[in-house]
């Protein structure tokens, strides 16, 4: 993964490095049965007859049982079947947001270093601005407005897969600030740089030099800072989702798998334990993972060998 | 100073007009406006009594002069009325925005109480065990989703101890100050967990870069002992660290809160916003995010302000 296209020698020590943060690892691992799960389990579900949008108003909130390993919701559906359903939703706004986060924040990154001067200072006041705003509040505006309203057609902005992409999109929107600050401060430590000039009196342009010579230099602080953006988003989409404005039911969210369940705290506190718990773990992982890459990245050397 | 004070007063002044023209214009994109409501709660309203109410609430003009008559009448101190709480905005505002200071404000100071002690102990152990625990401890702070946290308190001192109310801001019939704390407890309780790891990882990354600074050497090689180099060199050192990450959380906390509040029934600026949000009561609604707003704000500017004031090597510039 992050390790490719860096030489040899320098994989090998990446890997080691890697392999000695423990909790990384673990995190690693964590994550890839995560996924795993949430790839294959719904298909493996349905070819044994399972469905997780079967309602059995009879089986309600029923307990653990063979039939339903964590028991059922409160409108009797297997709970671990909307687990691993609501999981790979989770997930895929978790992996989407980041990577958009990314490339917004490297093209805005790119534009302020390159441009200079009052594009710069007016992306750069941007930023701040949104760093220091509160967010969540802004947040649900903007998941409560009705895109009707701006002419968007209808069939584009409800039902189905909707919610998910308008999560996407606003965690996006906010979410860029780090990347482009981190590929700013490459482009101008980079673009005066002797051998950068000599590129472009041999007639490199701007975009060749930005993929080039600033993007390889800047890749490491921005695969970290992208890893540890996928726990963020998790938590604003669970949020979101949660106070009832990210991912629409019927589609399972761990975020609004707990909106139902402060309402039945008292019957069925354990409704409320395991979607929380699996946020939380794949969050951590999530955070551990990017914490294992800064120190396997980072350039100044082994911290742990000091 | 007084230059850069007026630059970066103007500065938030013009940001706040921004988001207050973005916000407005949201707010009229929102399901359902006013006379919708109306009209939904009058069988008896004619379309043509629908479009005369239009003209006469002034909803029939363009979004920038309707936005232009809003600035002007909240500048001259009219704020309009709430739909939700049938009561003038300010009136409404006023208990929740204090509500909220002290929830932030208690959560704040007992976050610092915790990670300025946690994150100087992990600082002087890089890597040792006594790091790592405190270090995991934060990953799971800063980890945690706020509401699953406000939850499982809730699972475990209202549903199976007992001892503290899952809910609400006072008992009915009760008014001393002792039960209002049995009800502050559990949100002060979740929003500080939920602040303390970030903070400990500030406090930790700010100290140990402290350690590394040149006077700290020399006040070991002196023969200082750990504990004098930590409280007398080091640790005024980390103030300008502690006072960024602190102002700039502000927003962040802001965040928190309105989870922390909804969830608790806390009758704080939060649910506040989320209550008039959903309720479709605007003017509350646009008053508190950009009361929200402004406090954040705020709080940056004093951090620049007491940054100037803590490091006289920072030139401001005029």
């Amino acid at each position: 993964m992050a390790a490719e296209g860096l030489p040899i020698g320098r994989r090998r020590r990446f890997w080691r490095r890697f392999a000695s943060h423990r909790l990384a690892m673990w995190a690693g691992w964590l994550l890839a049965a995560l996924v795993l799960a949430g790839l294959a389990g719904p298909p493996l579900g349905r070819a044994f007859g399972l469905d997780g949008e079967a309602v059995n108003l009879f089986g309600r909130l029923a307990p653990a049982s063979l039939a339903h390993p964590l028991g059922t919701d409160e409108l009797g559906r297997d709970l671990l079947l909307r687990l691993l359903e609501g999981g790979r939703i989770s997930l895929a706004v978790g992996l989407a947001g980041a990577l958009l986060t990314a490339l917004i924040g490297t093209a805005i990154g790119l534009a302020a270093g390159y441009a200079g001067g009052r594009v710069d200072a007016l992306l750069m006041r941007l930023t701040d601005a949104i760093i220091a705003l509160p967010l969540l509040p802004l947040l649900i505006v903007l998941a409560a407005v009705d895109l009707t309203k701006l002419g968007l057609p209808a069939a584009l902005v409800e039902g189905g897969l909707a919610s998910v992409w308008r999560i996407v999109l606003l965690v996006a929107l906010f979410g860029w600030t780090t990347v482009a600050r981190l590929v700013r401060a490459a482009v101008l430590s980079q673009k005066e740089r002797d051998y950068v000039r000599a590129a472009r009196a041999l007639g490199a342009g701007p975009w060749r030099i930005a993929v080039h010579h600033v993007l390889p230099n800047v890749a490491s602080p921005v695969i970290v800072a992208t890893t540890l953006s996928i726990g963020n988003i998790m938590l604003t989409e669970s949020v979101l989702s949660f106070l009832g404005l990210g991912i629409q039911p019927p589609l399972p969210s761990w975020g609004n798998m707990l909106t139902n369940a402060q309402e039945l705290i008292w019957q069925a506190p354990h409704l409320a334990v395991w979607p929380g718990a699996l946020i939380f773990l794949t969050v951590i992982a999530f955070n551990l993972l990017g914490d294992g890459l800064q120190d396997a990245l980072d350039p100044r050397g082994d911290t742990r060998l000091q | 100073m007084a230059g850069y004070l007026v630059r970066r007063l103007l500065e938030t002044l013009l940001l706040l007009l921004v988001m207050s023209f973005l916000i407005y214009g949201l707010i009229g994109l929102m399901p359902g406006d006013p006379i919708d409501l109306m009209v939904s709660a009058d069988p008896n309203l004619t379309a043509a009594d629908a479009l005369r109410l239009k003209a006469l609430q002034g909803l029939d003009v363009p979004l920038p002069e309707r936005y232009w008559r809003w600035l002007v009448a909240t500048l001259s101190g009219d704020l309009g009325y709430s739909r939700l709480y049938a009561r003038p905005v300010l009136e409404v505002l006023g208990p929740r925005l204090l509500n909220t200071l002290l929830l932030m404000g208690t959560s704040l100071a007992l976050a610092l109480v915790i990670a300025v002690p946690a994150g100087i102990l992990a600082a002087l152990d890089p890597r040792g065990p006594v790091d790592n625990t405190i270090n995991l401890l934060a990953f799971a702070g800063f980890s945690m989703p706020s509401f699953w946290l406000g939850l499982l308190l809730i699972i475990l001192f209202s549903v199976q101890l007992g001892w503290l109310p899952a809910g609400g801001s006072a008992s009915i019939g009760e008014s001393g100050l002792l039960d209002r704390l049995r009800y502050l407890i559990l949100p002060v309780l979740t929003l500080t967990l939920l602040t303390a790891g970030t903070f400990i990882r500030f406090v930790r990354a700010a100290m140990l870069e402290a350690l590394r600074e040149d006077f700290i050497r020399t006040a070991r090689v002196k023969g200082l002992s750990t504990t004098a180099v930590v409280i007398r060199h080091a640790l005024p050192h980390t103030a300008l660290a502690m006072i960024t990450i602190t102002a700039l959380h502000v927003g962040s906390l802001f965040s928190g809160a309105l989870v922390v509040e909804t969830i608790f029934a806390y009758l704080g600026m939060g649910k506040l916003i989320y209550d008039a949000i959903l309720g479709n009561d605007y003017n509350l609604a646009l008053v508190a995010l950009l009361l929200a707003t402004l406090v954040t704000l705020l709080a940056n500017l004093l951090a620049d302000l007491a940054y100037g004031w803590l490091d006289p090597r920072i030139d401001y510039g005029g």
